[in-house]
Formats: structure tokens, sequence, C-alpha cells
């Protein structure tokens, strides 16, 4: 974006310009965007701005979500919604290929290819920004990319908004990836757009930078003026009042060295007696994506399908081989996906798998938490350690 | 036990049995409710036995036979060997074949004390102490859980035994359904109390979906921590009794088997 201002970006009103960024997206695109359904602030298609959650808030613990209404007018002023983008990205069920048997006994194999709807995803979060190029290097990148993730990823428009009301259950700083969009961690072409919602004696707007060109055409459509000095502070000094905020973070040390030095900690044991193995962390979470495929047939035997769909590491059969779940204690479960987490996924995609969004502690529903439980790994190890240098 | 693929070749179709002990029915009329489909499977399997559809009657031996409903009579324990006896591949249908049903709460209870209350003549009544599943009396090949089935499991139960492979039924909890399907958590967000962190997938996660806590009407699943479940219905306004009541209705004996189960 390139105005007369010495200040970077634009400014948008938060009644006309939001309105007209929705109205401009949805022309060409299925906007995704957070709104108000069934006592939580989710993600859902929407169709003008009029749908997201003004005025609505979240007060968030562990194992605990509750809709509020805020004092003032802010949209974008919650966290830790019960989905993440992936919903929209790594679908929780889609069709890989179809087989046909002729009369003559000839199968006729069909790989899925349906184009993917355009979405433009209004309302990321820096968190969920991170999740998606971590998803990115697991499903877009290597030598197997998903072509369906890859296609869906390649046509999505994304509107980023800066975090200014983090829950007591985030700590995305701790991880590096919020609560500002930055530009630190390598993603500069993540966003199309970044927002910062600004709301003070001056009005209700929203600082606006372009990420992409795409980012630059549909700001430039939007009625908006330049970048203003007055904004610029208020949304830095929001997003960094959030950073100040944030209530929890990750024990400050090597995750990845701890994890591996962790195996057999007698920690395990404690979370497995509160863990019920429902698989809810892994589901809300914003980078797991394990999936299994299921063959499906029909009655007359002549036509099958194979199908992908979310799976979890605290799924029995997800371990399931010849005889048995290899991990069949919940103790084996939670260990396989706290350390694979935070730790084993640095080996396998050069970076952690957590981003600091604080779902799994939220949707967890007897409020087991990651932050929590790293920090007593930590302990038993320091302990462990002290011990051992005490020992001759 | 692998039934073996049924050839597409136009001869003969597999044999198709139902029947029923202690239920209600509903498992078995499930099938029935096929409408799309029951063209199909009539076409694939030779139904032979099937009460609720029809009253004409062949003998065994058959190739597949549901059986819905639990053993709670003499003549029922003698009639489920038999039945075994007669069928290739057995399939249990529902929350009664599986667990003993509600009716299994008498596992709990004086029978006795219940035929001398409800009947006339108590003397007149044969009947077992005890509601059990089939599987307490004869090898069963597989079982459909589920008060009642459901009706794509069941589908899929007879598609997979037609091509000789193993049925697509998770044993997950219910949490997975609700979060593939986008349900917001009930527990969670509302407070309210849920049985689906412990409760076997397969309905597809309805009654959340409608903002009200699971009732468990698929049994507990593979993986399942009641200590850990029950201080929160406890936090979320059940008392011990209410507790108790939850995990006592269709698949009351499955529960109370359970580590952890209230007693």
């Amino acid at each position: 974006m390139t105005t007369s201002s010495s200040v970077p970006g634009a400014v948008i009103s938060a009644s006309e310009g939001l309105a007209a960024l929705v109205d401009v997206l949805a022309e060409d695109r299925t906007v995704i965007g957070p709104t108000c359904r069934d006592g939580a602030i989710v993600l859902a298609e929407i169709s003008t701005a009029d749908e997201l959650p003004h005025g609505c808030g979240v007060e968030l613990e562990a194992g605990r979500y509750r809709l509020v209404s805020r004092p003032d007018a802010m949209i974008f002023a919650h966290s830790a919604g019960p989905q993440s983008w992936k919903t929209y990205l790594h679908p929780q069920r889609e069709r890989l290929w179809t087989v046909d048997r002729d009369a003559r006994g000839r199968l006729a194999f069909q790989a899925e290819d349906v184009a993917p709807p355009a979405y433009a995803f209004l309302g990321v979060r820096p968190c969920d920004l991170r999740a998606i190029a971590v998803q990115d290097r697991v499903l877009g990148g290597g030598p197997h990319t998903a072509t369906a993730y890859r296609r869906r990823r390649e046509r999505a428009f994304v509107v980023a908004v800066e975090c200014t009301d983090p829950g007591a259950t985030c700590f995305c700083t701790s991880m590096g990836s919020g609560p500002g969009v930055g530009r630190e961690d390598g993603d500069a072409a993540a966003y199309d757009l970044a927002l910062t919602e600004v709301l003070d004696d001056e009005g209700h707007r929203f600082w606006v930078r372009a990420g992409s060109p795409a980012g630059e055409r549909v700001l430039g459509r939007l009625p908006h003026r330049p970048g203003d000095a007055p904004s610029r502070v208020a949304a830095r000094e929001a997003v960094a009042a959030a950073a100040q905020h944030m209530e929890r973070a990750m024990p400050p040390v090597d995750l990845h060295a701890l994890m591996a030095g962790s195996l057999d900690a007698a920690r395990w044991d404690d979370v497995a007696a509160r863990c019920l193995t429902c698989g809810n962390c892994t589901m809300v979470c914003p980078t797991c994506f394990c999936t299994t495929t299921e063959d499906v047939t029909d009655l007359t035997g002549d036509h099958a399908e194979r199908w992908q769909r979310w799976d979890s590491c605290f799924d029995l059969d997800f371990s399931h081989l010849h005889g048995g779940p290899v991990r069949a204690s919940a103790r084996s479960r939670y260990r396989q996906w706290l350390t694979h987490k935070l730790g084993t996924w640095h080996d396998q995609f050069g970076e952690s798998g957590c981003v600091g969004c604080g779902r799994c502690i939220v949707w967890c529903p007897v409020g087991i938490d990651i932050t929590e439980e790293a920090a007593a790994l930590h302990a038993e190890s320091a302990d462990r350690q002290a011990a051992a240098e005490e020992t001759p | 036990m692998r039934p073996q693929p049924v050839p597409y070749d136009g001869g003969a179709r597999p044999t198709l049995a139902v029947f029923k002990l202690a239920s209600c029915d509903g498992c078995q009329l499930t099938l029935l409710d096929c409408e799309d489909q029951l063209l199909a499977v009539a076409g694939r399997l030779d139904i032979s036995h099937f009460l609720e559809a029809s009253s004409a009657v062949r003998p065994g031996p058959y190739d597949l036979a549901l059986v819905e409903g639990s053993v709670t009579t003499p003549a029922d324990a003698e009639r489920v060997r038999e039945i075994r006896s007669a069928a290739r591949f057995l399939v249990t249908i529902g929350a009664c074949a599986t667990a003993g049903g509600i009716q299994a709460l008498r596992n709990f209870a004086d029978v006795e004390e219940f035929r001398a209350t409800v009947y006339a003549r108590p003397d007149y009544i044969a009947t077992l102490t005890t509601s059990t599943p089939v599987s307490a009396h004869v090898p069963v090949d597989f079982e459909l859980r589920g008060c009642p089935i459901d009706r794509g499991q069941l589908l899929e139960v007879i598609t997979a035994f037609l091509a000789g492979r193993k049925p697509d039924v998770p044993n997950h909890s219910v949490c997975f359904a609700c979060k593939r399907r986008g349900t917001v958590c009930v527990t969670v967000a509302h407070g309210t109390p849920c049985l689906g962190p412990v409760t076997h997938a397969g309905c597809g996660a309805i009654c959340p979906a409608y903002g009200r806590g699971c009732y468990g009407c698929f049994g507990p699943s593979a993986s399942v921590n009641l200590p850990a479940l029950i201080p929160l219905l406890r936090r979320d306004g059940m008392s011990d009794d209410d507790v108790r009541r939850a995990l006592r209705t269709y698949n009351a004996a499955s529960f109370a088997e359970v580590e952890g189960a209230p007693s």
C-alpha cells in the first residue's frame, strides 16, 4: 500500500469500512469470519459485517468458555474459539478418490478433483496465522503435498486481525507467535491484509496494512484514509498492552530437549489420571493434522470411495496394529501428543507444533493446561538433575 | 471371524435373518427404516427370517444374522444358542443385545421382589435374575451399539459383510463426533453435564447438537476415565444420585463394569 502519508498503511472505519471489506470479499469469495452462535464465537460463513460479533467478548479459563457482552463495541476482542481455520483448510472429512467396476470387472479409478471454494478468512489472529504456516509446512510442503489442501490454501484470502484482548488461556507471546502479526518469523506473505482494531476518542476504526498485491487491490476499493500517526500509535499500544496482559506462558526452556528428556517422567501418570482421552485437544488444535482413511463401499459392490477424516492420537485405533493398539494407556497417548507437539515436531518440521492459542486448555473438559504440564515436566526434570548432581 | 466377500455374480444371494430377544423392536425396525437403501439391501440379501417385515420365514442356516435384545429368560438363553448354531456371521444390534439394555437394571436389584410386586401369579413367570448381552452366552462376530442403533452404521455393517471387510465403526468418544460436526462443547461453553467424553460414538452426536448433554445411549467408549468425568458432572449440578442414574440407563451393565463407576 502506497500512500502520500509517512505513516504506513491506511485507516478504515469500523462501520462503513468494515462493511465494505466484507462486501468486496463476498463478491467472489466465501467469507468466513467470527460470529455468535450456540453460546460461543464460532467461525462460519458470513455475508455482511453485521454478522460479526459486535460487542461480544469471552471469558476463558481451563475447561471453561463463556460468551459475555462487552462494555464497548469492539468486534475482534476475543480469542480461542471452538474451531480454527483448519476446519476450512483441512476439513474434517474429504473424499480422495472413487473407483467403479464395470460389467467386465475392470476398475476405473478417479481422483477427487473438485475446484475448492475461494475462501476469504476474516479475523485470523496472529497465533492462527502461525498455525496456518505450520500446516502449510506439514501438508503443503515436503515431497508429498496434500493437493487439495494446497489448492484451498493458494486460493484463500487472509485478513489477519491483531490481538488486543487475549484470553486468560493465551500464551502466544511465549511461543513468539503474537499478539501482533509481526514480520520477524519469516511469514511475510502470510496475510493479504492485516487489521488492528482501535476504539478511542478518535473513533472506532482499523489500522490496515496490505501484505500482498491482492490485499492492496482490496484495500484500494474500500473507503479509507491514509494511515495517521494517532491511529498507528493507538494500534501499536493496544497490541503491546495485549502482550503485557498475557497471563500464561510456556516455561522459558528448550522444550524440545525437555520433552526428549522426559519420556519416563512421573508427571505422565499424574496427567493420565485426569485425562479423559476424549481427543478434544487435538480436534481444536489449529496445527494437529492427523488423519485416517476409510474405504466406503456401496451395496452394489461396484462402487467404492476413499475418504480421509480427522484422526487423533487419543483414539485407541490411531496406533492399532496387528494385535492391538501400540499406545493403549492414557499415559502413552497424552505423552505422544505433548512430546510431538512441543518436541519431535521440531525434528520433523523444524519448528514447534504449538502456537500458544490456548484452545487445548479451554476446550479440554477437565481443563488440562499444556503450559502447566510443561512446567511440571520442567520442575521434575530440574529435580532429577539436582538429585543426580548430589549423588557422587 | 471375518466373513468371506460375497461374489457379485448374480448367483445365490446370502441369506439374512433378524431375531429378537428381550427388546423393544426399535433396532430391527432401523432396517426397515433404511428406506432408500432397502431395495438394494433386499437385492443383495435374501431376507429369510424377519418377522417385523414378513410372516414368511425359511429355516436356516443363515449367512448373516442380526440379533436384537438381551437374554432375560432361560428360554432365551437356549434360543440364542440355536440362533448361533444357525448363523454363519452373527451381529448383535443395539444396547440390549450388546449390553443387556435398560432391563439390566434388574442386575442391581432383587428380581424376586419385582416378580412378587408386578405379577398376580409370580409362579407363572420364568425369568433370570440378570439381563445379559448375547456375547455373555455365545460368540458374537460383531457388536453394533446404540439405543437405538444408527441406520448408517447398520448399512455399513451389512455392506462390509457383503464386501468381506471390517466395518468402519469407530470406538472413540462422542467428543470426536461433536468436534467434527462443529458443535460447541456444551460442557465447556454452557456448563451442561454431558456423558460424551466417556460414550461410544455412533449416533453422530445428536444431543449436543441440540444443546443437550449426551445421555450415553451407545455405552462406554473404548477408552473411559469415569473418575475424571464424574467430578465435572457434580460441578455442573448433578448430585451423586443423578450421576448414578445417568450411568444406569440403556447401557447400565456396561457402564457399571467401568473402573470408577458408582456402586
